[in-house]
């Protein structure tokens, strides 16, 4: 049975001109055209879209959520990014 | 990570739940929270496809255009609403095929509401009305839930049932401005359908052994009573505006706390159909199979068009 197992999607939307494509799911579809035929049927029947696309998600590299403290900790200990950082004179404006 | 202990791992988890921290699907997460979750998500999707079976009997003999289109994307809404839960699932780490041959195999469970026949056209009024109504006020509260899919599959189905009750009450309001018989009708698909909708919230908390657990870990956010009496609350006074009674003798508004008490459910009929001896388990179960077994040669064909076009690209590039 699993020997017909379709691959698995993910799908990605555009909401409007303009927007990011954004993830809104996944599928399955046995390839890249029945995957977008089968967005459009599954997400997008109140005119949610302008756009689709569609990836299989073996393709997809992520990042390890246990990793996270370390991974992301260059941006968490250099608050000098943010504009908040800075002392600017009061009365000024425009900055 | 591997320093943990599983005791601080579950520390760790329980206190993001409690933060409002959702979980996503790689996030550790304690076993029992995610079999909990593959229960409970892949238990809806069953329903919702299901679900399609005795309204998909009605699309035929609808009785005019309009209804007929209503009809067909609702049941197409169910397709795609059990295809949301089913990608929940699989998010889990369950397969997707293991998850149907469950349903087919008649292992997994799914609402028993649907083990109940549509009779007449008045069923498609109850059923939009008082099941979709019913299961509405479910997954309102479910989308809070902690898991991060379940969460935002609920969202998107929320959104989209909100024409579902209101389709199913435009029919019994149309059926109730008809002739006798009609009306008759609309009384009589009421009548079938109120305490089977009431029983859709589950057990009574006194009698729910994992809501507790499930509360803590806020996959649900409100009690089956607390639900059930918000159901009940809202919708007398949609069937009296109408005309209609409900078949309870001991319905009857209490003005001090604003609810609309009623009487006992017929939970021994509702755990004989839970165990599988309602009016329609053997049937729908049937019906499942029998598409599943004729769809096969197309699940096979288009993987085998897949390939076959996929070699010719390569031949060509």
């Amino acid at each position: 049975m699993s020997s017909s197992e379709w691959p698995l999607w993910e799908v990605f939307i555009r909401s409007k001109q303009g927007l990011d494509h954004k993830h809104a799911g996944s599928l399955r579809a046995a390839d890249a055209e029945m995957a977008i035929e089968n967005a459009r049927d599954v997400y997008t029947r109140r005119s949610e879209g302008v756009s689709i696309w569609v990836v299989e998600s073996k393709y997809i590299t992520a990042s390890s959520p246990e990793d996270n403290a370390s991974f992301f900790e260059p941006s968490d200990s250099k608050i000098y990014r943010h504009p908040t950082f800075y002392e600017v004179p009061d009365g000024i404006e425009h900055m | 990570m591997l320093n943990k202990t599983i005791e601080q791992l579950e520390q760790e988890f329980q206190a993001k739940i409690d933060a409002e921290i959702k979980i996503e699907p790689k996030d550790w997460m304690p076993d029992a929270y995610r079999k909990t979750l593959v229960r409970q998500i892949s238990q809806h999707a069953h329903s919702e496809v299901v679900g399609m079976l005795p309204e998909g009997n009605w699309i035929s003999r609808a009785p005019s255009l309009r209804r007929k289109a209503v009809l067909l994307a609702k049941v197409q809404d169910e397709a795609g609403h059990g295809l949301y839960l089913y990608s929940a699932v699989e998010t889990l780490g369950t397969s997707r095929d293991q998850t149907i041959e469950d349903l087919l195999s008649g292992k997994a469970k799914y609402s028993s509401i649907f083990n109940y026949p549509a009779l007449t056209w008045a069923d498609m009024g109850a059923i939009g009305w008082l099941v979709d109504g019913a299961a509405i006020m479910n997954q309102v509260a479910l989308c809070r839930a902690s898991y991060g899919p379940y969460a935002r599959a609920m969202v998107r189905i929320c959104k989209e049932e909100s024409f579902h009750q209101r389709q199913g009450y435009e029919i019994i309001c149309t059926l109730m401005k008809g002739t006798d018989a009609q009306r008759q009708m609309a009384q009589d698909a009421v009548n079938r359908f109120w305490w089977p909708a009431l029983m859709m919230f589950g057990p009574s908390d006194t009698d729910s052994p994992n809501s507790a657990q499930s509360m803590k870990w806020k996959i649900k956010r409100f009690s089956n009573d607390d639900l059930r009496q918000k159901f009940v609350n809202a919708t007398v006074p949609q069937a009296h505006l109408i005309g209609l009674t409900l078949p309870d003798k001991d319905l009857k508004f209490n003005e001090a706390t604003g609810n609309w008490e009623f009487g006992e459910m017929p939970w021994d009929e509702f755990f004989n159909v839970v165990k599988g001896n309602g009016p329609c388990n053997k049937k729908r179960l049937r019906d499942r199979n029998t598409a599943h077994d004729n769809g096969a040669w197309v699940r096979e064909a288009a993987l085998a068009h897949a390939e076959k076009r996929a070699e010719r690209q390569r031949k060509a590039s």
